[in-house]
């Protein structure tokens, strides 16, 4: 089918749609979603909820760009395509919170051109700006070993996925719906890694060595998750947030559950340090980041005021 | 005021990657509303938080609302409550198969409380083969060409076909 009207072509018809389709690494989202607009609950700080709503969109953006690293590099085919739609999910799960921060003011500071406050956030902010937790940008979730990548999702997804199931349950409309839908995801996700974990560890020598050195090579970032920021304390006690100190039980249970089936032995490693009692969520970062952010952002960086 | 010509417009629009439904079959059409200076409102929701297909259905139902006369048109977004399979049709469940997609089992209400059980084996629930109808078939890979679909294949047939994933 065939017409001169412009609007056959899907990509002019979205320029039209959204009138952010014009800046050339990003489509716009936050213009749509019903829930992005909806106002600071009662009794909450705002620059609180921007900050934690960047902290949980941060996990995901640069977990999915780690992820993103496997494509083309998987051992098989199944896997590749797997790990491109864990990928994807996370994705999803970041741009929604990053419109949601910056529809809350995050985005200010860093806005230098015609993008959408998740393009701002994702292309223009540095490594001290980011408020991930250091597992995400560890290069244990880098293309090059698939058991050391399999434990990380198992753990990444298991803390994930408690803290998710948690917050369907917050006082703010849109951290709730992301975190219900996300739910669904992160099951998926943490059966993949779950049944990956077992398949390795109770298979070969050789297998069950990798898994056992993944596992290894993970846990020193583990102790910061259950970490809690002053601001995911307040806004846990306004019901807004979920203090991770919660979640360390279920994160137990599920590798109490995984590595004794998968014949691998709890690791005893010391924690990554923290930096004067700061991490990843106050914006001091591992070396790691850096790397993940400058493949990250160099293009768009480099053209940033690029059109189409 | 919500007119039928603005709602069946939105509605038969097909979805981008799996185009033998259209969205309302796929259950992800959430509202078509009139409101007073004549703007159509309709309200989408996504499969899965990424959806790369997301952005194609936005421009599909404004297209559509626009070729059936409606000027003003506003494409929203919706993540609550989130999308399940369950909400694919009885119509819509009926056109995968005919496709040879697997349509998904039903869920049903999910159990409030506790945590989520992890699932250490593949569930062995029974999802038969869309070419020849045994239900000797075997999940390949959990994740399939796109996020909502998983990839199986016929012990009987030995056909490979996809799974509308359950969720």
């Amino acid at each position: 089918m065939h017409s001169d009207d412009h609007d056959e072509n899907v990509y002019d018809a979205l320029a039209t749609a959204d009138d952010d389709g014009r800046w050339a690494f990003g489509t716009g989202f936050d213009a749509g979603t019903a829930e992005i607009d909806a106002p600071v609950p009662d009794g909450v700080d705002r620059d609180d909820l921007a900050a934690y709503c960047l902290m949980l969109a941060d996990d995901a953006l640069i977990a999915s760009q780690r992820l993103a690293g496997w494509t083309a590099k998987a051992p098989e085919l199944e896997e590749d395509v797997a790990l491109a739609n864990i990928a994807l999910d996370l994705l999803g799960q970041a741009r929604v919170l990053l419109s949601r921060a910056g529809h809350l003011g995050a985005a200010d500071p860093f806005r230098a051109g015609p993008q959408d406050d998740e393009d701002v956030l994702t292309y223009f902010r540095d490594d001290r700006a980011f408020r991930n937790v250091t597992l995400v940008e560890s290069d244990a979730g880098d293309a090059g070993d698939f058991g050391r990548t399999i434990a990380w999702i198992l753990v990444l997804s298991s803390w994930r996925l408690a803290l998710m199931q948690r917050l369907a349950g917050s006082r703010d409309p849109v951290l709730a719906a992301v975190a219900g839908k996300a739910v669904k995801e992160l099951t998926y996700h943490r059966d993949y890694a779950a049944q990956w974990t077992l398949r390795l560890g109770d298979g070969t020598e050789l297998s069950h060595a990798r898994m056992q050195a993944g596992l290894d090579a993970v846990w020193p970032f583990v102790e910061e998750l259950f970490l809690a920021h002053d601001v995911e304390r307040r806004l846990a006690d306004a019901g807004v947030a979920v203090d991770p100190a919660a979640l360390r039980a279920d994160v137990d249970a599920v590798l109490e559950q995984v590595l004794p089936a998968a014949t691998l032995t709890r690791p005893e490693r010391p924690a990554v340090g923290l930096v004067g009692g700061r991490g990843g969520r106050d914006g001091v970062h591992t070396e790691s980041l850096g790397t993940v952010l400058a493949v990250m952002q160099s293009l768009a960086r480099a053209h940033p005021e690029a059109t189409w | 005021m919500v007119t039928a010509t603005a709602r069946d417009a939105a509605e038969n629009v097909v979805d981008p990657e799996m185009p033998m439904l259209t969205l309302a079959d796929l259950g992800v059409l959430r509202g078509v509303e009139t409101t007073a200076d004549g703007t159509v409102v309709v309200t989408l929701t996504p499969t899965y938080s990424g959806c790369p297909a997301l952005d194609e259905m936005r421009a599909d139902v404004r297209r559509a609302l626009r070729d059936a006369g409606h000027a003003r048109v506003d494409v929203r977004t919706t993540f609550s409550p989130p999308w399940s399979t369950d909400w694919i049709s009885d119509a819509g469940r009926r056109k995968l198969a005919e496709a040879g997609v697997a349509p998904p089992g039903r869920l049903g209400p999910r159990p409030a409380g506790g945590p989520v059980p992890l699932t250490l084996v593949a569930p062995s629930r029974t999802v038969a083969c869309p070419q020849c109808g045994a239900a000797d078939t075997e999940e390949t890979s959990r994740f399939g060409p796109t996020a909502c679909t998983a990839l199986r294949r016929c012990r009987s047939c030995g056909e490979p076909f996809e799974h509308v994933k359950e969720i």
